[in-house]
């Protein structure tokens, strides 16, 4: 059984519907670290809230999914451990060392969020994109062009702020405080 | 037991009956847990295997017992087996000290190159 993984903005969002077996979970796994990649994701969230058990083989796998998401730069929490699968795993002794967990999935996007916010919403796609401010890729200088006469980057021009351009025009003494609230 | 598909469905079964017998849904999620480490035992270690569940009475009280049978290679030292830790197949090692502990009887027979018998009990409260 598949297991459907929703792709919403920077995260990954895999729901497991029902009972799972190893190749099943195996396949999740494997899924997971692969679309890491595909979609640039900077986190994932597992929600096992419809797990019937959480058994050695599954914690494993879980803790496995974590790392190797980890290994290709994306957060991994798992969601939803219902009261009763972690009363059975703590008396199996389990534990899901090294991994974030929430109580939900709302929990959890807002975990991620609070974790990817420094690295920005996504990742920069492979391609160039013009930011303004920052010089964009000059393209290789063509064979038999000397370097010297390569061109230089192309910068955009910053926007200044909507502040600072309004301010700029207002007479002397104007409050800009008051007028910030200008539409 | 033949593959990891029909771990599932024992411990699918387990619950089944466990609920039947009155147990708490708590309960429930321990008997399915044993079953499923009990069940992948078989299928890891001698590939094919059986579980048995059915209900017990001792004393005016009731339980599931769950046998779990097969002809494998059989485990050469039980006091290792049983220590927390332990394991041969690279796996977390906690297999059967851990059913001990979500169950409250537990049984071991074993012999080498004969097979290995757990049965594990759990009273309702």
């Amino acid at each position: 059984m598949d297991v459907p993984v929703l792709k919403q903005g920077p995260f990954l969002i895999a729901t497991i519907q029902a009972a799972l077996n190893d190749a099943d979970l195996n396949k999740l796994r494997r899924s997971l670290v692969e679309q890491v990649g595909r979609h640039r994701s900077r986190g994932v969230i597992v929600d096992v809230t419809s797990l019937d058990v959480l058994d050695s083989f599954a914690a494993r796998t879980l803790r496995d999914i974590a790392h190797m998401t980890g290994f290709r730069g994306a957060e991994t929490v798992i969601v939803g451990i219902h009261p009763d699968l972690a009363f059975a795993m703590v008396q199996l002794g389990l534990t899901l060392e090294g991994v974030a967990t929430a109580l939900d999935l709302e929990e959890g996007l807002a975990y991620l969020n609070e974790r990817t916010r420094r690295l920005g919403a996504t990742r920069p796609l492979p391609s160039t994109r013009a930011v303004a401010g920052r010089p964009i890729m000059a393209p290789a200088p063509r064979p038999g062009w000397p370097l010297a006469i390569a061109r230089p980057p192309l910068v955009i021009p910053r926007e200044e702020p909507r502040e600072r351009r309004r301010a700029k025009p207002a007479p002397e003494g104007a409050d800009p405080e008051t007028r910030r609230d200008l539409p | 037991m033949r593959s990891d598909a029909d771990v599932v469905i024992a411990r699918q079964r387990g619950r089944e009956i466990a609920s039947l017998l009155g147990f708490s849904a708590s309960d429930l999620a321990l008997i399915a847990t044993a079953i499923s480490e009990l069940a992948r035992n078989i299928v890891l270690y001698a590939g094919s295997g059986e579980i048995e569940i059915g209900h017990v009475e001792q004393m005016e009280r009731r339980g599931i017992e769950i046998v779990a049978r097969d002809q494998g290679p059989g485990i050469r030292n039980i006091p290792q087996a049983m220590r927390d830790g332990f394991s041969t197949s690279g796996g977390l090692g906690l297999g059967l000290p851990g059913v001990k502990r979500l169950m409250d009887e537990f049984e071991i027979q074993s012999r080498p190159g004969r097979g290995t018998t757990v049965t594990v009990r759990r009273w309702t409260r």
